[in-house]
This record gives C-alpha cells, sequence and structure tokens, in this order.
C-alpha cells in the first residue's frame, strides 16, 4: 500500500464533505494509509464461485402498508430542533458563491 | 469484586406489582447511587423529572389494583445513541449536543409499556465508533475495578452502569462487539441478539448491515427476560425478524449431549495468558458438566477484521451523510455558502474517529476502488457465512474468549486507531454472519474481568441463553 497523497486526502475530504485541519489532512494521509493497507489483504483472499452478501438473514422485498403513523413527532417540534429557518421552514445558506 | 445490589429484575417488578417496593423509591435509589459513582463517568445525563413522573404513574396504577407489567419500576439506563422522547440524545457526539429527541425507539416504548423507567443516557464512542469509550466527545468512562483503565466500548458507559449498580439493567448497541466487548472487560452479561431480532428504530445508526440492540444486565435470565420484550418485528425497521413463538424466558435443557465447538483460530497466538486459563477452565467445566467439546476451524477468521473494516466505514459514511447541519445538530453559522456550510458544520461537529471512517468509507465506496474493497469485503463476508454454518454442523454452540486481552489503561491504545480496531477481533465475526453471542463473566485475570463468548446458529437465541444460562450456574 502506497501512502495517499494530500490531493488524494483532499479529494476524499471533498467527496464527503468534509473541512478538515491542514495538521488533520497530514494525520490522516498516515492513518488512512495503514488502515488501508491492514485491509488491502482481503485482495489475496480466494473468493472464486462466491456472491457478495448484503443481507444476512434473507429477508427480501419487505413492504408494508403506506399509511401515516403517529410517532408524536409534529412540524413545531422538528423545526425547533433547525439551527436556521424562516416562516416555518428550513433556511439553508446560498447556494451559489 | 461484585457490586451486586439490586436483584433479578423479575423480582424487582413483581414486589413493585405486589405493592411490597414502590417504584419511585427505586428511581430515587437509582438516581443517588448514580450522583455516587459520578467519578466513574458512566453517565452523560439523568431523566430526574421524567422517570420520577413515570414512577408515579407506576405507584399509584399499583394503588388502583392495576396491572403494571413485567419491567414495573425497574429503572434502566439507556446508552446515549437511543432516543428516549424529550431527553437529549447526543450520541457522545459534538454533532448532536442539545439534540432532543422528537420521538422515541421502539425498544424505549416497548419496555416502557411494561413499565420500566429510563433513569439515564449513559457514555459511548462517540456514534459508537469505539472500544474504549475514549472517543466519546465528552469524557473517558473508567473502569469500575480499575479507575486507570478503560470499560471497553462502544458500551462502555452501559456496562460500566450495569457493573456499578446503577440500575438493574442498561441497554447497548452492537456494531462489531461494542455489548459484548465491553461486558467482557467490566464484568457483566452482555446479550447480542440474532440480527434483525430487535427492532433500531430511533436507534442512531452506525453501520446497518451489522447493528443490532441489545441488554446488558448482573445475569443470564435478566437479559433473556429484557430480550423477550424488546424482540420482534417492527414496520418501522425492515430488517426486523419474526420472534421465537415460545419467547426467550423459559431457559431449559441441560448440558448431557449438548455439543460445543472451540473456535481454534480464537485460541492461538495473540491471547492473554490469563484470558486464556480462564476460557480453558470454562471449557473444562462444561466437559465435566456432560458437554461434548470438540475443535472447529474457520479458516477465513483471520479475515474478518479487514472485512469489517471496509464494510463499516463504508456504511457509517453513509449513514453519517444525513449530519449536514441544516435540519438538526451541530450548524456552522459563518459558512457563506450551503456547500460550505456543510463541510463546516461535518468537519467542526464531527470527532477525529467519525472523520476517519467516513473517510475510509468513502475511500473503499468511490468509482475506482468499489470492486476491489467494498465488493470484495461483501463476497468474503459471504465465504466467513459458509465457513460458520459448516461449523454449526459439527456443533450445536460455538465458544470462545470476547476480547484477546482484559481491560487496557486509558491512553494505551488511543493514539493507534489500527491497534484499537483489534480489541474487536474476536467480535467481528459474529456481527458479519448475523448470529447470536452472550458475553458472560467467567473469572478474572489479576483481578480484571474475563469474558467468556458462546455463539449460537442465527435464530437460535433462546437455546443460546439456555446453554448461558446454565454455564453460568457452572462458572
Amino acid at each position: 500500500m502506497t501512502q495517499l497523497s494530500r490531493e488524494e486526502v483532499l479529494k476524499l475530504a471533498r467527496l464527503a464533505r468534509l473541512e478538515l485541519s491542514e495538521e488533520e489532512v497530514a494525520e490522516f494521509q498516515d492513518e488512512l494509509s495503514a488502515v488501508l493497507g491492514y485491509v488491502s489483504q482481503l485482495q489475496e483472499a480466494d473468493v472464486a464461485g462466491l456472491e457478495p452478501t448484503t443481507q444476512v438473514t434473507g429477508l427480501k422485498n419487505v413492504m408494508r402498508e403506506d399509511m401515516p403513523r403517529d410517532y408524536g413527532v409534529d412540524r413545531e417540534k422538528l423545526l425547533r430542533l433547525a439551527p436556521s429557518k424562516q416562516d416555518g421552514q428550513l433556511k439553508p445558506k446560498r447556494m451559489i458563491g | 469484586m461484585n457490586y451486586s445490589q439490586w436483584p433479578l429484575i423479575a423480582t424487582i417488578a413483581a414486589q413493585v406489582q405486589a405493592g411490597e417496593l414502590k417504584a419511585i423509591d427505586l428511581v430515587e435509589r437509582a438516581l443517588k447511587t448514580i450522583a455516587d459513582k459520578q467519578e466513574f463517568d458512566a453517565i452523560i445525563a439523568t431523566l430526574d423529572d421524567r422517570a420520577r413522573e413515570r414512577a408515579q404513574a407506576v405507584d399509584a396504577a399499583v394503588a388502583k389494583g392495576e396491572k403494571v407489567g413485567r419491567l414495573a419500576g425497574v429503572p434502566f439506563i439507556a446508552k446515549d445513541n437511543f432516543l428516549v422522547f424529550g431527553a437529549e440524545t447526543t450520541a457522545a457526539s459534538n454533532m448532536l449536543r442539545g439534540f432532543t429527541a422528537p420521538f422515541q425507539a421502539t425498544v424505549i416504548e416497548k419496555l416502557e409499556a411494561e413499565g420500566a423507567i429510563c433513569v439515564a443516557k449513559a457514555n459511548l464512542d462517540a456514534f459508537a465508533h469505539g472500544a474504549s469509550t475514549e472517543n466519546s466527545d465528552f469524557m473517558t468512562t473508567k473502569n469500575p475495578h480499575d479507575k486507570t483503565r478503560v470499560p471497553g466500548g462502544s458500551s462502555g458507559g452501559s456496562a460500566a452502569s450495569v457493573v456499578l449498580d446503577l440500575a438493574p439493567f442498561a441497554l447497548g448497541t452492537d456494531t462489531g462487539g461494542s455489548i459484548r466487548q465491553p461486558a467482557s472487560l467490566s464484568g457483566c452479561v452482555g446479550y447480542k441478539p440474532t440480527y434483525g431480532l430487535v427492532s433500531r428504530s430511533g436507534v442512531v445508526a452506525m453501520a446497518s448491515s451489522l447493528d443490532v440492540i441489545g441488554p446488558m444486565t448482573r445475569s443470564v435470565e435478566d437479559a433473556a427476560l429484557v430480550l423477550d420484550i424488546m424482540a420482534g418485528q417492527d414496520a418501522s425497521d425492515s430488517t426486523t425478524i419474526v420472534r421465537d413463538p415460545a419467547g426467550y424466558v423459559s431457559l431449559e435443557g441441560d448440558l448431557k449431549g449438548k455439543k460445543i465447538g472451540i473456535i481454534k483460530e480464537y485460541m492461538s497466538e495473540g491471547l492473554d495468558a490469563g484470558v486464556k486459563k480462564q476460557i480453558e477452565a470454562a471449557v473444562e467445566k462444561l466437559k465435566n458438566a456432560g458437554a461434548e467439546i470438540t475443535e472447529v476451524s474457520l479458516p477465513s477468521l483471520s479475515l474478518a477484521l479487514a472485512v469489517y473494516y471496509v464494510l463499516c466505514p463504508a456504511e457509517v459514511s453513509s449513514n453519517l451523510s444525513r449530519y449536514d447541519g441544516q435540519r438538526y445538530g451541530f450548524a456552522d453559522d459563518s459558512a457563506k455558502t450551503l456547500d460550505e456550510s456543510f463541510s463546516h458544520s461535518r468537519g467542526r461537529g464531527f470527532g477525529k474517529e467519525a472523520k476517519r471512517r467516513i473517510m475510509i468509507g468513502t475511500y473503499v465506496l468511490s468509482s475506482g476502488f468499489y470492486d476491489a474493497y467494498y465488493r470484495k469485503a461483501q463476497t468474503v463476508r459471504t465465504k466467513l457465512i459458509n465457513e460458520c454454518s459448516a461449523a454449526f454442523e459439527q456443533a450445536d454452540f460455538l465458544i470462545g474468549p470476547v476480547a484477546p486481552t482484559p481491560a487496557f489503561k486509558i491512553g494505551e491504545n488511543a493514539s493507534d486507531p489500527l491497534k484499537m480496531y483489534l480489541a474487536d477481533v474476536m467480535t467481528v465475526a459474529v456481527n458479519l454472519v448475523g448470529i447470536p453471542a452472550i458475553s458472560i463473566p467467567a473469572g478474572d485475570s489479576d483481578g480484571l474481568p474475563v469474558g467468556l463468548q458462546l455463539m449460537a446458529p442465527q435464530r437460535k437465541d433462546r437455546e443460546l441463553l439456555s446453554l448461558a444460562k446454565l454455564t453460568e450456574e457452572l462458572l
């Protein structure tokens, strides 16, 4: 496993919408490289003829009636949690810089 | 070493129902013990008013001669990633500091419907990422047996709560060992049910193909009772499975003729000598009591941790994408644009380990690496499932240690993430395969608790609890 470059770490941070400090970028170059180095032992595993598993208990297409259910949640309660709002709606920052 | 004071849960509930004990006195006792044991930092917040109100309601119902449920007046502590109506739920993260739950977890509903009372929220590694509670954004919980050591994690606050006798039971979550490992390191019973047996609705999601909820108690019988109340399908969690029609409390049978397989790979190098000695002693006792002991091998077990540290961060990066600083949680107000507001809020709200996992997850899911990491890990997961099924053809149950070492020192593994991840080496496979497993106290190594891990095939939770109870009586 080669060392992740500064640019690679910044690209990942950008994809994940994570602002990182310069110090964190440097730390993650080392730490992510170590973890990715460790998990790369999977490349050696022989999995011929096997399919990937996404669901361990074998459930498929679980359906339910699409009916409203009362969780005791109301609009007011939810809006109270929001950091920025106006006229009963969420108010995000402007989208174009 | 035994701080135990609360009687069995069923005994408490029966005495409350009979009017011999008052729920309010139980709640006051729990709150007082929590205050007395504050130096262990097991608890993030107490729910004084809410708990007292509920206790008074239980006592009033008893006075009127009403039936108040199987957990009447029994105080409990929830890990702080369970949503409890009106209570702050932080997941021990700055991201959710101050977040008030607008609805509550299905399991809290079910427990409260039986008369149980949530008295406090327990500390954890932030977002349940860790094996020691050192990743909590607030504080590190101390091991009840040695304050210089960790209680294990991520449900370290819950485990310490039970051992410190703060309440008769606590709730934990287990994604890669987060119930069993702290149970082992702190010295209580920790039960990880079959994947899907307990609804996760209203619990902060970590890695959804692995996460389960379970009880942490002082006895197997208590764990079985709490599981019996929590288990079953829930329309709010589509991964839930049908409960055993026989329930989980009638624990019967004997050890004669039970085939128990020792997992060879778990007993080899890297295992602390004191831990090994206790596990071997437990196996010997089971053998003397009539169990048939065999050795089984799961050759791909050495890859389980690598599979886990691909799948878990991948799912974490997906589940944590909801924390965007717009609807709830930490928001950075200095940002000028929406895009900046996302990355500033996430960059400043998430702690180091959450960021690390998001970054790893983003890497293994990104285009060009997906097949080599994520898909490959899912395929090795299949291999592990197949090997596990083969082992269960040779044995009814599997046995091994929970953790390679007893509780480690605070700070000992904190600077090396890979070293910390190794604390999960004997627990993650169970989550990858979706089977139930339990940690029960099995003596000590130099004065520090050692847990014994028992495992059963999927959906054999009642059988596993029965075996665990018999084993508990032997140890």
